[in-house]
């Protein structure tokens, strides 16, 4: 059988992940420090993974309703009334799903008709277009710039508008620049989707690990927009849960219905595990969540201070655990620089075109490793760049 | 200052570079305020937590429960003080429940041990009874696992 003829157009026509051929070539080598791995280093914290095996043993092992946990939609709507005043109903706007990932899937399966574009800032989250395109939609990247530190403005976006808009793609604290937008900058994109009659995706992921003064928007409490905003969020970067895959949208009921009819038939629940899991991590983790962030905020200062002496142009991360240094400036393309520095230094990074053509001549950092890591792998870095600049 | 305390508490040999790179501050303002606080008596020491089973030493560690007779004006504290003025002993709290004095000691043998129980500490003026209990198995110290077999199972590069 011919099975390259054999396989969807909409498929062949997404590229497989650029950070796969690095994590093929880092994989089979010895004494690589890492700065390439997206997840958080610490593991769940105990007492949320002890809920998991108390739950076990009490034989919570079945299915569960499509939407999830009735005891866990009602923290997450908690959660979302206590922090950002906004009233979800458990019942109705709630869906809980196999991870963010999931989430954006369904989002995107859930409005796409044929056609319809998608307004995504780049540098972003690498699914992103490949959902869109999977829903049979057509991504629109709408490239941020660094010297507007990785945010977007309706300008910029408007430019790439056309009748056939129908929604807006954004995650904020940004994987992989680390950037936030403020409160005025989102209020301009939130008057911009109201103009244009855009739905708002908003992945906000990365929400509960911002640094400094900086303080995360939720984009559905901002005036008028939480019947606009599908928001996606969940548990795996705040509670280092990644590979629980647990997460949770919130929207208006019809969506959520159309959401929740896709995921039927395709997830059936998330695993109920997980959902366990999920209800300690809200009720009794936010303690455990706050000293991982602090400790975070401690590696950002190293490594950002880090990379500037080195030389490298930087942005200063606000958000996420990401680092997303210029290589240009010494003269590298971000493939080859990533390239010959795990062949010669033997550090791990991932190249910034992964995250969209505009992330050419970055890299991204993570900054989700030990201290100890961090320093050794700067001195690396810089005693790399001191024989290899260009 | 909080946050400098518990850095330092976690690793005190981190270079003040490091340690002021990611507390935000200058070296200098650091290196100020950590001798400041060793000055204060805040910082009381920099230790080590070593793992001397594994390197090799067969301690014993015995915890005893010390009853003692609190006098007048000093309470306990002079009693406490004649005990843990001895170099065998490691630790000593006053205590609130069944016992007044925790205290812990280690010897090289079991002997050393009972001998110290028996000829110093069960025969100081005031102590009026010991129960001691001999340690078999650390699983924690001061925070830190002793044998953690937890491991890092990431892959070396994620989305």
């Amino acid at each position: 059988m011919n099975w390259e003829n054999c396989i969807s157009p909409a498929v062949n026509s997404i590229a497989p992940s650029g950070i796969r051929k690095f994590f093929d070539i880092a994989a089979e080598m010895d004494d690589v420090i890492s700065l390439g791995v997206g997840e958080p280093d610490f593991v769940t914290p105990w007492s949320i993974r002890e809920s998991c095996v108390y739950g076990l043993e009490q034989g919570y092992t079945s299915y569960t309703a499509n939407r999830g946990l009735m005891e866990l939609r009602q923290e997450i709507v908690q959660l979302h009334k206590n922090r950002y005043n906004l009233d979800y109903s458990a019942a109705q706007d709630v869906l809980v799903t196999v991870g963010v990932s999931e989430g954006l899937d369904l989002a995107m399966r859930a409005i796409i008709a044929p056609g319809d574009e998608v307004l995504i800032p780049e540098p972003c989250y690498v699914s992103y277009k490949a959902c869109v395109i999977l829903a049979g939609g057509v991504p629109v990247a709408v490239p941020a710039k660094i010297e507007n530190e990785f945010r977007i403005t309706p300008a910029e976006l408007e430019e790439y508008l056309t009748p056939k808009t129908k929604a807006l793609l954004i995650g904020y604290p940004n994987n992989p620049t680390g950037a936030v937008m403020r409160r005025a900058d989102l209020l301009a994109i939130a008057d911009f989707a109201e103009k244009q009659d855009l739905i708002v995706i908003s992945d906000e992921i990365y929400g509960d690990l911002t640094y400094g003064n900086e303080e995360h928007i939720c984009f559905a409490a901002l005036p008028h927009m939480k019947d606009r905003t599908i928001l996606l969020n969940g548990f795996s970067k705040a509670y280092a849960m990644t590979g629980w895959r647990i997460g949770y949208a919130l929207a208006n009921p019809i969506v959520i219905a159309a959401m929740t009819k896709v995921h039927q038939y395709t997830m059936l629940c998330a695993p109920i595990t997980a959902q366990v899991a999920a209800i300690e991590a809200l009720r009794h983790g936010e303690k455990y969540m706050k000293k991982m962030v602090s400790e975070y905020d401690k590696r950002r200062h190293l490594i950002y201070d880090g990379l500037t002496k080195i030389g490298f142009e930087c942005f200063e991360p606000k958000g996420a655990f990401y680092i997303f240094p210029s290589v240009r400036s010494i003269g590298y393309s971000s493939e080859l620089f990533a390239e010959e520095l795990l062949m010669s230094e033997r550090i791990a990074l991932v190249p910034g075109n992964a995250f969209g053509d505009c992330g050419e001549g970055y890299v991204r950092c993570s900054y989700a490793t030990s201290i100890s890591n961090i320093s050794e792998a700067l001195a690396r870095i810089e005693n790399f760049v001191k024989h290899h600049k260009k | 200052m909080r946050e400098l305390l518990e850095l330092l508490e976690h690793d005190a040999r981190r270079p003040v570079s490091e340690l002021a790179s990611m507390l935000h501050r200058s070296e200098y303002e650091v290196d100020q305020q950590i001798q400041q606080l060793e000055k204060d008596k805040v910082i009381l020491n920099y230790s080590t937590l070593i793992n001397w089973e594994k390197f090799g030493d067969d301690t014993v560690t015995s915890i005893i429960e010390v009853n003692v007779t609190p006098q007048r004006e000093v309470g306990f504290d002079a009693i406490a003080e004649r005990i843990y003025r001895f170099d065998e002993v490691r630790t000593v709290y006053l205590m609130s429940g069944s016992f007044d004095l925790l205290v812990i000691i280690e010897g090289k043998s079991l002997r050393d041990v009972a001998n110290f129980v028996a000829m110093r500490l069960s025969t100081i003026e005031g102590v009026t009874t010991t129960r001691s209990h001999f340690m078999l198995k650390p699983y924690k110290k001061d925070g830190v696992i002793i044998n953690d077999k937890e491991r890092d199972h990431r892959l070396v590069v994620s989305p």
